[in-house]
């Protein structure tokens, strides 16, 4: 059934038609409404869950991995100052292949004290072991929550699904709601192979010593390694039923393509539009969309990169002392394999406005430059 | 597309008037978006809401800057925002006052209604802080033939819980006196 939706509200109904059976989270702009709806739905008796106030998001986090453990489906949100306080049992839920869902508004990090968008409080998470998919509508946000169990849950690693605060979280489009019956039938209950049994007690979490420390991180990359082919059957397999595909990667105009711009989020909507008037001009510029950033699809990026002479990055991010994340992952991707200039732009930081006339901007400076003049290029910055 | 860019105050229902406009496009068949200025949310305070209505997928993840209509829910705000910012020729601008339009000399063309006497007159908010979004918008359809009366009903009757038919009267009545 088509309803106009904000993103929180299409988080929130991923969760519900999962069957997310404990929720836990702590309120947080701009996430809040996404908890909101689901504790309205508990309280009034339409959602068969329980709920769990806690008093801050390092307990969300805790509550949901007990509950996990304990084979039950479980389901948080978040964002920016959230997820960092979540920082430590990130890394926890990921060691101990706890297949939880979190869905993380991208809210810029304080200070100075924003709500606004930007993506360093989910890609500074990058190195805790979970699957991160990163969201260009509404639509996508409600369908990647309920494949996200799919994937967690045959891989047994947490999932991460991220949309850009303001820029969907409060924004209203028309989102496809699925029906219960068939998202049953993509998404069966979930029976984990061990779990905490008061009837057959068993501890987890025990002192890990050096012998078999190694082996537990080798197993995790090894998850992360096939978590590739996991996301793109689960995505394909989610297009038979419900009629929308999704993959690893979204490509847009890259055959024949020149240029490439490489991005993630929201701001690919917007480049788009960018690209469509520029190639309306006589221009050959693709997009390359990084929906799955853990793991990331090295081989598929540099598949889909062959061909075109120069790459631009726009991230709505920074790595302090290096510089935008998106850019540099992308360069490792290329190592030895394509000697050709990436120019990083960065741009957007704390739901700085970006728009088609930007975009189209920073194509014409690439297009009009052999190399970058900096490594980094800042966009729009007031110096 | 068709871009509209809300004026109003906090508490004045701006955003949801965006949402109501949203879906009577959508009961139409369009694509639509539509979202707030986001910021630090109070009572009085100016703010603007946007809505996007289009015949193909909207891609476009930024501000409204160049809009094809403007409506201000609150007569005050003329002399305090620049209601016409980036205003596309042509465009149109639907003001709540009771002033005339020729009062206004706008680059633009301008239509005014007195929001505020018809939602009072219809029991909508309370008598010093009427609720006009659903009055303005019966004016806005008149002006706009993006939307239809028919669909922004539909919209308000599924939208609007408490005093839904007052508020339909309230959209008709504006629809029949916008003044262009």
């Amino acid at each position: 059934m088509k309803k106009l939706l904000t993103g929180n509200y299409a988080a929130s109904y991923g969760a519900i038609l999962s069957r997310a059976e404990v929720i836990s989270a702590y309120p947080i702009t701009p996430q809040t409404q996404i908890v909101e709806k689901l504790s309205t739905m508990v309280a009034e008796g339409k959602l068969s869950a329980e709920f769990i106030n806690v008093e801050s998001e390092r307990s969300a986090l805790a509550v949901c991995m007990g509950a996990s453990a304990t084979g039950v489906r479980a389901f948080t949100a978040t964002s920016a100052q959230g997820l960092a306080l979540m920082h430590e049992l990130l890394h926890w839920t990921a060691g101990a292949r706890l297949p939880l869902v979190l869905v993380n508004v991208n809210r810029a990090m304080a200070p100075g004290w924003t709500v606004w968008c930007d993506e360093n409080d989910s890609l500074s998470q990058r190195d805790t072991g979970w699957i991160q998919i990163y969201c260009e509508s509404n639509q996508e946000v409600l369908d990647s929550v309920i494949q996200a169990y799919r994937i967690a849950e045959r891989i047994m690693l947490p999932v991460m699904i991220c949309m850009d605060g303001i820029f969907l979280s409060h924004t209203q489009e028309i989102v496809d709601v699925p029906e219960q019956e068939k998202v049953d039938r993509f998404l069966p209950p979930y029976k984990p192979p061990v779990f905490l049994d008061t009837s057959s007690p068993h501890a987890f979490g025990s002192l890990t010593p050096p012998p078999v420390y190694f082996e537990f991180r080798y197993k995790l990359q090894q998850a992360m390694d096939e978590a590739q082919a996991e996301i793109e059957e689960t995505g394909k397999e989610f297009g038979n039923i419900f009629g929308r595909n999704y993959g690893l990667l979204d490509e847009y105009l890259l055959n024949g393509a020149e240029i490439a711009v490489v991005a993630l989020g929201t701001v690919c909507g917007t480049c788009r539009v960018a690209i469509d008037r520029l190639n309306k001009k006589g221009n050959k510029i693709g997009m390359l969309r990084i929906r799955t950033f853990r793991p990331l699809p090295k081989k598929k990026v540099l598949e889909d990169l062959r061909g075109v002479k120069k790459i631009m990055v726009i991230d709505r991010n920074i790595s302090y002392g290096h510089h935008g994340i998106l850019h540099q992952e992308i360069k490792s991707a290329l190592y030895r394999e394509l000697n050709i200039p990436v120019f990083g732009f960065i741009a957007g930081l704390g739901g700085r406005d970006i728009t088609p006339e930007d975009i189209e901007q920073m194509v014409n400076y690439t297009l009009k430059h052999e190399e970058p003049d900096t490594d980094i290029l800042w966009w729009g910055v007031n110096r | 597309m068709t871009e509209v860019r809300i004026h109003g105050r906090g508490g004045q229902g701006a955003v949801v008037a965006s949402q109501i406009l949203a879906l009577a496009a959508m009961k139409e068949g369009k694509y639509v978006q539509s979202f707030p200025e986001f910021g630090v949310e109070r009572r009085g305070a100016t703010v603007e809401a946007f809505v996007r209505i289009a015949d193909k997928k909207i891609n476009e993840r930024c501000k409204i800057y160049h809009p094809h209509y403007v409506v201000v829910m609150d007569p005050a705000l003329v002399n305090i925002v620049d209601v016409t910012d980036g205003m596309r020729e042509n465009g149109w601008i639907l003001i709540n006052t009771s002033k005339m339009p020729e009062d206004f000399s706008f680059h633009a063309s301008v239509a005014t209604i007195d929001a505020f006497s018809i939602a009072t007159e219809k029991g909508l908010g309370s008598h010093g802080h009427p609720i006009v979004n659903t009055t303005i918008l019966g004016a806005f359809v008149k002006i706009a033939p993006v939307v239809s009366v028919e669909a922004l009903l539909k919209a308000i009757r599924e939208s609007v819980s408490s005093n839904t038919e007052k508020n339909v009267e309230a959209a008709l009545s504006a629809y029949d006196k916008v003044k262009i």
